[in-house]
């Protein structure tokens, strides 16, 4: 998932980072085919170049070296309102069939059954960044039909799309996962399978999802992770294997 | 510290103990606890572990914040206790963190609210009646608003101040001037107290003015486990171990009975910790700027 994430990033894009496989896809990214891309952090670290693998987006190894350190209010006001953050990479508990993404709470808002931590900065990274993307492992609860709590809207919102309600920037346009790459339908705005991993079915992403999932005429085999990239990634990026698994 | 929150924080209070995962005052949170304060409103983006404690001492009435989690190491679980079965009960004033800068912003301003392009196609403003909107007056264009936030005292870690309160910070800004500004009451923590003549040095590094603040409290480790760029890193290690303590509830006690009721101030916790000097911080210093004219 990791390496598939880097390789939607475009050298000498601005990119809002988040933690965990995120951070490690923008610093493998860099690393590779776009050694100008521009790591910025909502904590308000701009340029960031860590020399440790950050376990927040707070850590004090974002701040060392890097361009620029702003107060929030820049970073939101100036650098995101404004309409500079190019990607912004989304995960979530549960993520829709149009992309919509709940961070907040499963099961009613004010009696929850699961309380999650909440937007932090995802519903307004959804709304101006102008693409966002997101990485998450498959399965039927993480990928309901719709979710329980809208936090980061996606393309349909109860009906409505994002130019009916003025957002900016495009949305999800992809979501990465362990199993194939689905990709935002330009006409429905729902997402379907764009991509599979080497020896994956398409069936096995249907039946990760909870909603009737339609595929591209033609799917694409997404390209296994280079040696490069994996010694990268295992041995100088996450030797301690914080966030890769298997 | 014991004097600056008998005097500054009181019961049903709103409180900001701020800092971004930078600088968060655990010895302020620590001593409010101690002091068996009641009823407070606390206000930060993250509540981070200190609210998490603050909850489970039974502080708080009531949270407004934007992401409450435990990043890379699990959740909050006091909070989630609080919210899932009401034990304690716990109100919530939910936002984003940008929603969250902006009230601030608005209360530092003396605004009643600010103005942001967010929220439309989420539940956010459903969950929160006081997320609105507003139509622009000269473009007609709808916009979200979030009423100002004025807290009643906002406790602000610094590395050094003076002792009129004239405080530095460098590294993560959090919105520790938006909050200091917005705030009735301020309590300036630093690692070091400092003469006029070092901040006259160098008044770009000044965030918060002497003017607004109403106490100095010098507080070496004030900020463990959270850090303070130049003096000490951040404790991942405590950040991790919360997990376990914080899901099981007679854990989290003994984790307050030993480390915040059962010490005197933040020099006995410093003790009582043990090993705290394997966080300092390595040497990176900038060189200055020429302020000559």
């Amino acid at each position: 998932m990791t390496t598939v994430a880097a390789r939607e990033l475009r050298d000498g894009e601005v990119v809002f980072v988040g933690i965990g496989l995120p951070n490690l896809a923008c610093n493998l990214a860099r690393a590779t085919h776009a050694p100008n891309l521009v790591l910025i952090y909502e904590s308000g670290a701009v340029g960031a170049e860590p020399e440790r693998l950050p376990v927040s987006i707070g850590d004090p190894s974002l701040v060392t070296g890097s361009l620029m350190v702003c107060g929030m209010a820049d970073v939101f006001q100036f650098l995101l309102q404004n309409g500079r953050i190019e990607v912004g990479f989304l995960g979530g508990a549960q993520i829709d069939r149009y992309g919509n993404i709940n961070t907040t709470a499963v099961g009613d808002y004010r009696h929850p059954a699961v309380r999650l931590p909440g937007s932090g900065g995802a519903a307004e990274i959804a709304i101006h960044a102008r693409r966002t993307v997101v990485i998450s492992r498959l399965s039927r609860r993480s990928f309901p039909a719709q979710v329980d709590f809208i936090t980061s809207p996606g393309h349909r919102m109860r009906g409505r799309t994002r130019r009916e309600l003025g957002m900016p920037g495009a949305g999800p346009v992809r979501v990465i996962t362990d199993k194939g790459v689905l990709e935002a339908d330009a006409g429905s705005g729902e997402l379907v399978l764009a991509a599979l991993y080497p020896g994956v079915g398409a069936h096995e992403v249907r039946d990760g999802v909870g909603w009737p999932l339609r595929c591209r005429d033609v799917l694409h085999d997404v390209e296994p992770p280079g040696t490069e990239e994996l010694t990268l990634l295992r041995e100088a990026l996450d030797p301690r294997g914080l966030y890769l698994r298997s | 510290m014991r004097d600056a929150v008998a005097t500054l924080v009181r019961d049903g209070d709103t409180v900001v103990i701020e800092g971004f995962t930078h600088l968060i005052c655990f010895a302020a949170g620590h001593e409010i606890i101690r002091q068996r304060r009641r009823d407070l409103t606390l206000c930060r983006l993250t509540p981070d572990l200190i609210y998490d404690q603050m909850i489970a001492a039974g502080c708080a009435r009531k949270l407004v914040f934007s992401w409450a989690g435990n990043p890379g190491a699990g959740s909050l679980h006091a909070f989630r206790r609080a919210v899932e079965q009401g034990d304690p009960p716990l109100e919530l004033e939910e936002y984003s963190h940008f929603g969250m800068v902006a009230r601030l912003s608005a209360g530092a301003a003396r605004l009643p609210f600010w103005t942001l392009r967010d929220y439309m196609g989420t539940d956010l403003p459903a969950a929160n009646p006081r997320i609105r909107t507003v139509a622009c007056p000269y473009t007609g264009e709808m916009l979200a608003t979030v009423p100002a936030l004025n807290p009643d005292v906002t406790i602000v870690h610094a590395q050094r101040a003076d002792a009129q309160g004239n405080a530095q910070i460098w590294g993560l800004l959090g919105v520790q001037k938006e909050a200091a500004l917005a705030s009735e009451r301020v309590i300036v923590v630093v690692e070091e107290l400092v003469d006029e003549s070092v901040i006259r040095a160098d008044p770009n590094r000044t965030i918060i003015p002497g003017l607004a603040v109403d106490a100095v409290v010098v507080e070496p480790w004030g900020a463990h486990p959270s850090y303070a760029q130049g003096y000490y890193d951040r404790d991942n290690d405590f950040y991790v171990g919360w997990e376990p303590i914080s899901r099981d509830r007679s854990a989290l006690q003994r984790y307050l009975d030993e480390f915040v009721l059962g010490v005197r101030d933040r020099a006995e916790y410093v003790e009582r910790c043990g090993g705290l000097a394997r966080l300092r911080a390595a040497s990176r210093v900038c060189a200055g700027v020429n302020y000559g004219y």
